[in-house]
């Protein structure tokens, strides 16, 4: 085949050839499993309160909460299935980036304990940490020389 | 129950924001999860997500736009008290809770359970 | 030695190389496909009993290359080399199968199309007078190609509908001189080399569009050589297209001038698993085309039903690493012409 013409063409064949994802049916199912993990959180958050915790600590005991069901579910097999049906709407919540965290973790067992489990548990997740706290230093740098 | 409302509504929406981009675009789920943190960092410095935060609850904090907003509220707060050290320890103090839960469910969960092959 | 070379890139076999034995091996996923009644064994747990899922791989890998040399009544020391391979880093599966088979072993890294490479490569050693006796045998596995190349098993991920699943299964064949296997219905006539081909795909979720090219190729250069035409094969037959694959090698070969009729084209992936199995557009690993043409294919030669196929596998040439980098996916065909031996007056 001659293949310096037929590259570009190839791959809008490709394009043109390809089947689609369902966008509607992927959306609302994000949406809705999305929505309840939300849902969820915000009991867990309203019961820690009533318990007498203030909002921040409340926020705190949700997110580990939420993480501990997230480890749970994937420990059991249940939050790939989760993920499977739902998309961005069990990744995109705390869940989801425990799920990223349990994965990896539960999959290198088998390499061991150090350089398996220790090792791979963040290299999903890793990034998330890297940017999100390496960001939010240089915002509070960027605070502190715009004079506080 | 209007507060769940809320929640569901905003919380639905952020998730399907990313399921969009899983779809449309080249990004994987890492990238986006990435994407998530960093935009929840500027919003929160910026003083945007704040007031979504106020009307949607957990609906804003549980995506993982909320990490990134509590990551920036922790380092400008600590900052405020600290001086330039906050900046450095603010952050990942306000989401030490969640982070030392994931590795420590994670840890134990990788102890207990075995993957299974998908069906 | 000029007289057995056609062509470019085909290699004719005078001697007629016969297939004396082949079993195909298969996970469980497999055996509630369309072919699970086909196939030698179905495990019924894709742990084979192992620790880990490269020891299921690699047990499945040695089991079916036992079961091929039980099937040619021969042992494993009248074998004189086993040519094999699979997708895994240092092709693991098949080098520790080969420490315990106890053959000289030639490891063979071709992706997918291992099993045609090693057809190809096995032939030749037998119709050259180097080896009276030689095994091809690859496996896959879905559980261990995952955790290579993709994500692990228990991460929430949605697949692309271009996306293929790894087949876990093994497949084998001994290639034997024509005149010491005169049972043997089965013979191997031609080989054809594939290049390695790059259109200039990207995406590791569609190694179907990566490899179509590919196998266009080979296939022109198949019939370019041989002076052959599609109605010459009963089958032309695919390894791991998958179903949008084999559409664009369609398309390309029309495109080409020599339109490939559908109904003579067959893609391993595609008749692996069906539509409820949720395998989007098909099968694909090393095993897939080796199971598919070890469980089905062989058997339909043997007893006449089908009197000469093309196979040929397709390999994707990538790595993880090379995905990352944002490389293109190199990939590559082989083919090997299988025909029915009458039996003799």
């Amino acid at each position: 085949m001659k293949q310096s013409r037929s590259v570009q063409e190839y791959l809008q064949l490709v394009e043109r050839l390809a089947p689609k994802s369902d966008m509607g049916k992927g959306l609302v199912r994000a949406f809705w499993v999305g929505g309840l993990i939300c849902v969820l959180g915000q009991a867990i958050t309203d019961l820690a309160m009533a318990l007498g915790m203030d909002r921040q600590s409340a926020g705190t005991v949700c997110s580990i909460a939420l993480v501990f069901a997230s480890a749970l579910a994937t420990g059991l097999g249940v939050y790939d299935q989760l993920g499977k049906y739902a998309g961005a709407g069990s990744i995109v919540p705390i869940t989801g980036f425990a799920n990223s965290v349990v994965a990896p973790a539960m999959e290198f067992k088998r390499e061991g304990y150090v350089m398996g489990v220790g090792a791979k548990m963040f290299s999903l997740a890793g990034p998330v940490l890297v940017y999100g706290i390496g960001s939010s230093v240089i915002v509070g740098l960027i605070y502190f020389f715009l004079g506080r | 129950m209007w507060m769940y409302v809320k929640a569901f509504l905003v919380g639905g929406a952020l998730c399907m924001i990313g399921e969009a981009l899983l779809l449309r675009t080249q990004l994987t789920s890492s990238r986006i999860l990435v994407g998530y943190v960093t935009a929840g960092v500027l919003l929160g410095a910026l003083g945007v997500y704040a007031p979504i935060v106020e009307f949607a609850g957990a609906g804003a904090t549980v995506p993982l736009t909320g990490f990134g907003y509590s990551l920036a509220k922790g380092a400008i707060e600590a900052v405020h008290e600290q001086g330039w050290l906050g900046a450095f320890t603010g952050g990942t103090a306000s989401c030490a809770g969640g982070i030392a839960a994931a590795i420590l469910f994670g840890y134990l969960a990788s102890v207990i359970f075995t993957p299974r092959t998908k069906k | 030695m000029a007289d057995k070379r056609m062509g470019a890139q085909t290699v004719a076999l005078p001697s007629t190389p016969r297939l004396a034995a082949w079993s195909a091996i298969v996970g469980p996923k497999e055996g509630e496909g369309p072919l699970g009644a086909c196939f030698d064994r179905v495990e019924t747990d894709d742990m084979c009993g192992q620790e880990s899922f490269e020891k299921a791989e690699r047990s499945l890998f040695t089991s079916c290359a036992r079961l091929t040399l039980d099937k040619a009544g021969i042992r494993p020391q009248d074998v004189h080399a086993l040519l094999g391979g699979d997708l895994l880093n240092q092709i693991i599966s098949a080098g520790f199968a080969a420490r315990q088979l106890g053959i000289p072993f030639y490891g063979l890294y071709g992706a997918c199309s291992t099993m045609a490479e090693s057809l190809a490569l096995g032939s030749m050693l037998v119709d050259g007078g180097h080896c009276a006796r030689v095994l091809c045998a690859t496996s896959s596995h879905f559980s261990t190609a995952e955790r290579q190349y993709r994500s692990p098993l228990e991460l929430g991920t949605q697949r692309t509908p271009t996306a293929q699943w790894t087949v876990t299964g093994s497949g084998s064949a001994l290639v034997c001189e024509a005149n010491a296997a005169r049972d043997a219905r089965v013979c191997v006539t031609h080989v054809t080399t594939g290049k390695v081909i790059d259109l200039g795909v990207k995406d590791a979720n569609n190694m179907g569009a990566a490899m179509a090219p590919a196998a266009a190729d080979t296939l022109l250069a198949h019939l370019q050589d041989t002076g052959r035409d599609y109605a010459d094969y009963d089958l032309i037959v695919t390894g791991d297209l998958g179903s949008l694959g084999r559409e664009l090698m369609l398309e390309l070969l029309r495109r080409e001038g020599r339109a490939l009729p559908p109904e003579r084209s067959v893609d391993c992936g595609m008749l692996i698993y069906d539509a409820s199995q949720d395998a989007h557009a098909g099968g694909s690993g090393c095993g897939c085309s080796a199971s598919v043409l070890c469980g089905k294919l062989l058997g339909q030669l043997a007893c006449g039903e089908l009197h000469r196929i093309l196979f040929m596998a397709t390999g994707a040439l990538l790595s993880p690493t090379t995905t990352m980098q944002g490389e293109t996916i190199p990939s590559i065909a082989h083919a090997v012409v299988l025909e029915h031996v009458g039996k003799e007056e």
